[in-house]
C-alpha cells in the first residue's frame, strides 16, 4: 500500500501544480499511515531528489525520450506499471490540462474510483470520502470512493505548499512505452511571465475599461503586484485580449488568492470561473454591478481615476520606484 | 463515416443551486434543464457541420438517463444528427456512464466519439477519458478545432499557458470545448424533424458504480463586501496588504 503523485512537467521544469499534489499526497499517506512516492515521465533538469522536501521518500522516473511529449495513452500504460511497481492503491494528480487527460484513462483502466476537482484532504474515519466542487463552483460534493483503488484529481491552487525537510530516492523504473498514435505538429505557447493558471495574484479587465487601448491599466496594475492579467469573455470575443486569458465558465477556471476585477459586471458565467478566488476585490463605477456581492472588497469608482491610485499606491507597497 | 455524440443533461448556467433530503440531493424544483453547454455548442455542431460538408457521415447522439432526458435529446435531434440512443439508467458516476458509452461505441462501429469538454454540474471532465481507455482508442482533450481529412484528423488542443496542433487517425474520442463551433439555434424545420427521428432505448449493461455522492454543501455565505472611497484608493492597497494579506 503506498499513495502514488503523479509529478507533471514541462520542458524540463516542475509545474507548481505539481508541488501542491505531492504536498497532498504526503499528508494522504500520513492519514492513511502509509508511504508517499512520485512519479515523474520524461527527462527533467530540475533536482528529483530535492523533492523529498515536500514528503515523498522515493521517486520513480521513466526517462523514456518519447515521453517528453504528453500523450494521454502512452502515458497512462506507463503509469499503470509504476502504480504496481510502487504498490500503490491511492493515485494523485492535479486536476490540470494533463491532469484532466490523465486521472479518468487511469480509472478505466484500474476499474479505481476517481474524484476529479478534489478541494480538500480525504476524509477517511468512515469509508473514503472527497470533497470537490460542482456545479461551476457554486457548491460542493463529498464524494465517496467505493473502490480498492482510489484517484483523485486536486484542483489548482486547493492545497497548499508545504515543504519541510529531508530528499528522496530517485529510482529508475523500466516500463514499456507504447508508440504514441497522436502526432504533434506544432506547438504555440505564450511566455507569459506568469503562467494565469498558477498564478498567485491575478488582475482582470472587463468591457468597463472601452477598449484595448486602456489595458495599461490593468497590465501596470499586474506588474506592479507581480501578477498574471484574464479578462472577461466578451472582451475576448472582440479580440481586445486574447482568449487564452479569458476566465469564466467557457474560460479558464481559476483559484488565486487575490482576483482583482476591474469594469467587470459578475455575471454568473463570469463568477463561474473565478469564484473559488480567495480574496476579490471589485472596481465597477455601478454600485448595483452583481460581482458586489461576490467580493471582500471593492470600490465604486471610474476605474480611469481609481486604477492610476492604485498602481502608484501598489508600487510602493512593493518597493518598486 | 459514423459519429458518436454525447449528449447530458444539466441545469440551465443560471438555475438556482440548493438541496434537498439533508443536503443529498439537488433541489430540482423550478430548475430548468438544457443540454450541456460544451456537448451542444461545440460537439454537437462541429459534428453537425462535418456531416454537412460529407452527408455520407452518420450522426448518432447517446446519453445516459432516465425517461426525463428525453425532452434534452429530442432539442440535441432538432439541431441535427440522424438517430438518439438513450441508454435507460440513472447514474451519477462517471465510470458507470463511460462504460455504457463505450458498450455502445464498440458494437456500434464508430470512427469518432465527441464528449464536451466537462458538464456544468458535475465537472468531472471524465467520461472522454474513460470511454478512450474503455475502447483502447487515443484521446485529444480540451480541443478547440477539429479537422477531418480523408481518415485523418487535425486537432487543435489547450496546453497549459497556449496550444498544440496534433494529427491521429480515426478511430478517436475528442472533448470540445470553446472554439470548436459556433452555438446555433435550432430553426422550425428542425424542430419539426426531430419529432420524427428515431430515439431508440437501449438497457445498460452491468457495471458497478464505483463512486457514488453522500451529501452536499453550499460554499461559506461571503461576510459582505468592505466598501472603500473612490478618492482614497491607496488605503484597498494597504488593507490587501496589512488585512487580508494577500500582496
Ligand atoms: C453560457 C454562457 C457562458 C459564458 N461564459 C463566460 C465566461 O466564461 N466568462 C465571462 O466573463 N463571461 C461569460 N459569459 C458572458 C457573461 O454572461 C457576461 O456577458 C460577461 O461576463 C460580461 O462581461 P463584462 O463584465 O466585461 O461586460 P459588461 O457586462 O458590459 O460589464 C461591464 C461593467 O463595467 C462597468 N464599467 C463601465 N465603465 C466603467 C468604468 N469607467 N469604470 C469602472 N467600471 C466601469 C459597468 O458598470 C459594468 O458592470 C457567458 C455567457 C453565457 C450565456
Amino acid at each position: 500500500m503506498s499513495v502514488l503523485i503523479f509529478i507533471d512537467q514541462a520542458d524540463g521544469h516542475i509545474k507548481k501544480a505539481s508541488l501542491e499534489v505531492l504536498s497532498y499526497g504526503a499528508k494522504v499517506a500520513e492519514q492513511l499511515g502509509t508511504t508517499a512516492e512520485g512519479l515523474v515521465l520524461g527527462t527533467v533538469t530540475e533536482d528529483l531528489a530535492a523533492l523529498g522536501k515536500y514528503g515523498v521518500k522515493k521517486i520513480h522516473q521513466v526517462s523514456n525520450e518519447t515521453l517528453n511529449h504528453f500523450d494521454a495513452q502512452v502515458y497512462t500504460g506507463v503509469i499503470a506499471e509504476a502504480v504496481s511497481a510502487a504498490g500503490a492503491d491511492v493515485i494523485i494528480f492535479s486536476n490540470n490540462v494533463d491532469g484532466k487527460a490523465l486521472a479518468p484513462r487511469l480509472a478505466a483502466r484500474l476499474k479505481a474510483g476517481l474524484v476529479s476537482g478534489a478541494v480538500a484532504l480525504p476524509e477517511t474515519s468512515n469509508g473514503f470520502v472527497v470533497k470537490k466542487s460542482v456545479f461551476s463552483g457554486k457548491a460542493f460534493a463529498k464524494v465517496a470512493i467505493n473502490a480498492a483503488v482510489k484517484i483523485i484529481s486536486l484542483n489548482p491552487n486547493s492545497y497548499p505548499i508545504t515543504a519541510g525537510e529531508g530528499s528522496a530516492e530517485v529510482a529508475t523504473l523500466n516500463a514499456t512505452v507504447g508508440a504514441s498514435r497522436v502526432k504533434v505538429i506544432s506547438v504555440n505557447k505564450v511566455t507569459g511571465d506568469v503562467p494565469l493558471s498558477e498564478a498567485e495574484v491575478v488582475v482582470s479587465g472587463g468591457r468597463g475599461l472601452k477598449g484595448p487601448e486602456n489595458w495599461h491599466l490593468v497590465e501596470d496594475l499586474a506588474k506592479a503586484l507581480g501578477a498574471a492579467t484574464a479578462c472577461s469573455r466578451p472582451v475576448a470575443d472582440v479580440h481586445w485580449r486574447p482568449h487564452h486569458e479569458h476566465v469564466g465558465q467557457t474560460g479558464l477556471a481559476i483559484a488565486p488568492n487575490l482576483y482583482i476585477a476591474i469594469g467587470i459586471s459578475g455575471a454568473i458565467q463570469h463568477l463561474a470561473g473565478v469564484n473559488r478566488s480567495k480574496v476579490i476585490v471589485v472596481i465597477n463605477k455601478d454600485p448595483e454591478a452583481p460581482f458586489f456581492k461576490a467580493a471582500d472588497y471593492g470600490i465604486v469608482g471610474d476605474a480611469f481615476e481609481v486604477v492610476p491610485q492604485l498602481i502608484a499606491a501598489a508600487k510602493k507597497v512593493k518597493g518598486i520606484a | 463515416m459514423k459519429i458518436l455524440v454525447c449528449i447530458s443533461k444539466t441545469p440551465d448556467t443560471t438555475a438556482k443551486i440548493a438541496f434537498t433530503d439533508n443536503n443529498t440531493k439537488f433541489a430540482q424544483d423550478g430548475v430548468q434543464w438544457i443540454i450541456n453547454p460544451y456537448d451542444e455548442w461545440y460537439a454537437l455542431v462541429r459534428a453537425v457541420e462535418l456531416k454537412e460538408k460529407d452527408p455520407s457521415t452518420v450522426l448518432h447522439l447517446v446519453t445516459v438517463g432516465g425517461a426525463d432526458t428525453e425532452p434534452i435529446i429530442r432539442k440535441a435531434l432538432a439541431l441535427g444528427g440522424d438517430e438518439a440512443i438513450r441508454i435507460n439508467a440513472d447514474s451519477q458516476d462517471s465510470f458507470y456512464i463511460a462504460s455504457q458509452i463505450a458498450e455502445l461505441a464498440r458494437s456500434g462501429g464508430y470512427d469518432l466519439v465527441f464528449t464536451g469538454k466537462e458538464t456544468i454540474d458535475y465537472n468531472g471532465s471524465s467520461i472522454g477519458g474513460m470511454v478512450a481507455e474503455l475502447l483502447d482508442l487515443p484521446y485529444v482533450s480540451l480541443a478547440t478545432k477539429f479537422d477531418l481529412n480523408g481518415g485523418t484528423a487535425t486537432i487543435t488542443r489547450e496546453i497549459e499557458g497556449g496550444e498544440e496542433v496534433n494529427e491521429a487517425a480515426l478511430p478517436l474520442v475528442v472533448s470540445c470545448q470553446k472554439g470548436m463551433a459556433e452555438q446555433r439555434i435550432p430553426n422550425m424545420k428542425g424542430i419539426m424533424g426531430a419529432r420524427t427521428k428515431p430515439l431508440k432505448v437501449q438497457e445498460p449493461v452491468a457495471t458497478d458504480a464505483l463512486t457514488s455522492v453522500a451529501g452536499f454543501e453550499l460554499p461559506p455565505a461571503k461576510a459582505g463586501v468592505k466598501l472603500v472611497q473612490a478618492d482614497n484608493a491607496a488605503e484597498l492597497i494597504r488593507l490587501l496588504h496589512e488585512e487580508a494579506k494577500v500582496i
